[in-house]
């Protein structure tokens, strides 16, 4: 097929004509194409029952991503956007079966830009096993947005016996993460900063779903709470978990799985690696009897190699997180106020 | 990441602190400030006021340059932010501060003003040479860490004959709000010692302290960021405070000299000169603390580009900061603590900064069991 891979993206590239039906033929379904996109209908059309539905029960996540730049060490907006829904619906439990995506492309965006994005999320929909059946285009003027915006919706079939949720952790329950944190925040502040590392630090941007399937399959009923650390980091998340559960949640600073290279330009920015997002990253609350069987198993999957227990859950009146530092001193871990900033003192 | 190791030693604090509860008396209160931010912040990070003994208490300080920006100089740069055409370039923590109205700079920006962030005052030139059209505006906030970029980047505007550029100059000097803390009036238990700055030492260097040191009868320790040097500086300060000693100690020698950098002290004695006086959060007016930029780089001086004239804007009349700052009141002393003043929306210094002695206590006061 010839491809419109030189130029931009145009107003006419939204209007709905032959423009749009080109680009929707030569750069979306040239990459992203399946039986439900083919049909070319308004909607996809997905059966109710699946053969492994018997007593499960649908679970739909949405997701909207933003980022700058559009790619980055280790990944870029498309590969994200695909990863980020299915690790919402991964951390309810579910095991995701369809993914829909609109973007939002800026006028003049490079379309040899857009089309490596979507061959990117195509080869990160591939790798995952999940097809996009649905989609949309829309063309915002110049300046009205930032290159391109992608929202995607995902549905995932959840079986019968798996309830994980933030409200689950109880006092005594371990409080495990599947590897080192900070990384993709870290890979796109350098980016944007011009910080060379050698080796060039990346964006841990993955889909968890078959660590997840591998951390529930022996006793689903263990598992309490599974959540990825993304904005907000693991101090925002684990803030989150100790509210909706009411208990507090102890963590041993010495036990953070840490990147040097993350931790020194933490250091540098004057940032605090608790409150830097991730996008490969999950957190495991569970049994504390399971903790140990749970992490092997973790560390047996390429993306938990690194997996360590960080803390435990312990019955509170008032939700909290502290952490027990390198020092066996104590501090708050608190929700992150506004938006992350570098301290100038 | 090998230097900081060294400073961080799990091992090496143990022994200092042993040493440390050896050596104070059990009778008596030991009262320190550390006057800097990022004393605070290393004292919160490591955890370490749950590691020292009882009767060791460490207040925390004004210098925190944020946290002491007033709101009437806020105002002023929010002012030239939303001026159309100008590019105001800030550092990060900045445009948090709240000013009148609970206006901030972050505010302005979502308000369509053009704000930047920047690391280091030279990315000004690097904005300004990207935006040839725009007036570009840099809004210089801290101590004398901070001031010799500054100072480079007017010296360097100078010498490019750059008239797009400008500089807000709103730096202030560490030995003059030392000197009105411990001047201040008398309301409560006063300090026994200082933990004295580690950044701005390196600059200033120590001999400006010893005046402090005796005219006040205060023992003074300089002290590096890292929390072996703030163990360090506290051990000093108890030997001095037990032996009855008021004496300017370097611990810091691996940075700081008696003389401090003269090549920076020379920029910022060609570029700035002396205020009259200056006004801070939570402390008020305080005589000769801050600097203007002198009247041969009047051209890049924001203030008489703009004809900007300064209004104080008073503080919350309820807010206790200046009595907090000065060690005489504890954050629950104030009324408007937690009510009215909380982190997202902060009336007073101390709330403003996560380190400051309200925003400290609001986080860690109301949950940690150990805290006290």
């Amino acid at each position: 097929m010839k491809r419109p891979i030189a130029g931009a993206i145009t107003l006419a590239h939204g209007a709905g004509g032959r423009a749009s039906h080109q680009l929707i033929q030569e750069i979306f379904l040239f990459h992203l194409g399946n039986p439900f996109l083919q049909q070319g209908d308004d909607g996809a059309v997905l059966d109710l029952l699946e053969p492994d539905s018997q007593g499960g029960r649908w679970v739909t996540a949405t997701d909207a991503h933003v980022v700058t730049p559009l790619e980055f060490p280790g990944g870029d907006i498309g590969r994200l956007a695909v990863n980020g829904t299915i690790n919402d619906l991964a951390m309810m439990g579910a095991s995701p079966r369809y993914l829909t995506a609109a973007f939002i492309l800026e006028e003049g965006l490079s379309l040899a830009l857009l089309d490596r994005v979507v061959a990117s999320m195509a080869t990160a929909a591939k790798t995952a096993g999940v097809p996009v059946v649905a989609g949309d285009t829309k063309v915002v003027e110049r300046g009205k947005g930032d290159g391109m915006f992608i929202t995607t919706s995902g549905f995932g079939l959840l079986p019968a016996g798996i309830q994980c949720g933030g409200s689950h952790a109880k006092p005594g329950d371990a409080v495990l993460v599947s590897g080192t944190l900070g990384d993709h925040a870290m890979a796109l502040m350098a980016e944007r900063n011009g910080l060379i590392f050698d080796p060039p630090l990346l964006s841990d941007t993955a889909a968890l779903h078959g660590l997840v399937a591998d951390i529930l399959t022996p006793r689903p009923s263990a598992v309490h709470v599974l959540r990825d650390p993304t904005r907000g980091g693991v101090a925002t998340v684990l803030n989150e978990i100790a509210q909706q559960s009411g208990v507090a949640i102890e963590i041993d600073e010495s036990r953070l799985p840490m990147r040097p290279e993350v931790t020194a330009a933490a250091e540098l920015m004057g940032l605090d690696p608790l409150y830097l997002a991730n996008e490969g990253k999950v957190i495991v609350i569970c049994e504390a009897t399971d903790a140990d069987s749970i992490l092997l198993r973790m560390r047996e999957h390429p993306l938990g190699q690194q997996s360590s227990q960080i803390g435990q859950v312990l019955a509170s009146s008032r939700p909290f997180v502290e952490m027990r530092t390198h020092w066996g001193g104590r501090r708050l871990v608190d929700w992150l106020t506004g938006e992350v900033l570098p301290r100038i003192c | 990441m090998k230097h900081h190791a060294e400073y961080r030693d799990p091992e090496a604090a143990e022994r200092l602190l042993k040493r440390i509860h050896q050596s104070v008396d059990p009778s008596r209160e030991y009262r320190f400030m550390e006057f800097c931010g990022g004393h605070t912040h290393a004292i919160s990070r490591f955890g370490l006021h749950g590691l020292l003994p009882p009767n060791v208490r460490l207040i925390h300080g004004p210098g925190c340059p944020v946290c002491v920006l007033p709101i009437g100089r806020l105002d002023m740069a929010i002012a030239l932010a939303m001026k159309p055409g100008v590019i105001l370039c800030c550092y990060g923590d900045t445009l948090r501060v709240p000013g009148s109205a609970g206006n901030s700079l972050q505010k302005a920006r979502a308000y369509g003003a053009d704000v930047r962030m920047v690391y280091s005052a030279t990315e000004v030139l690097t904005i300004a040479e990207q935006s040839p059209l725009n007036e570009v505006v840099f809004f210089a906030i801290g101590f004398e860490t901070t001031t010799p970029p500054t100072a480079h980047l007017l010296l360097e505007i100078q010498r490019r004959g750059l008239n797009q550029v400008s500089v807000l100059c709103n730096h202030v000097l560490t030995t003059p709000a030392i000197r009105a803390i411990l001047e201040g009036p008398d309301q409560g238990p006063r300090l026994d010692g200082l933990v004295g700055p580690a950044h701005v030492s390196v600059v200033i260097g120590s001999s400006p302290y010893t005046p402090l040191a005796s005219d006040f009868q205060m023992p003074i320790v300089i002290a590096g960021f890292e929390p072996l040097d703030i163990l360090q500086a506290i051990l000093m300060l108890i030997h001095q405070v037990n032996e009855d000693r008021h004496a300017v100690e370097n611990e810091y020698t691996r940075a700081v000299v008696p003389e401090g950098n003269q090549r920076a002290l020379m920029a910022m004695r060609e570029v700035f000169e002396t205020r009259e006086s200056f006004e801070w959060r939570g402390l008020g007016s305080i005589a000769e603390s801050g600097l203007r930029i002198r009247s041969s780089f009047a051209n890049w001086d924001a203030e008489s580009r703009y004809d900007l004239s300064y209004q104080t804007v008073a503080d919350h009349k309820a807010c206790e900061c200046a009595a907090i700052l000065r060690g005489h009141k504890e954050p629950l002393d104030c009324k408007v603590f937690g009510t009215a003043c909380t982190p997202e929306t902060p009336l007073g210094a101390c709330m403003v900064s996560s380190e400051g002695a309200c925003a400290a206590h609001f986080t860690y006061g109301r949950n940690l069991r150990n805290f006290r």
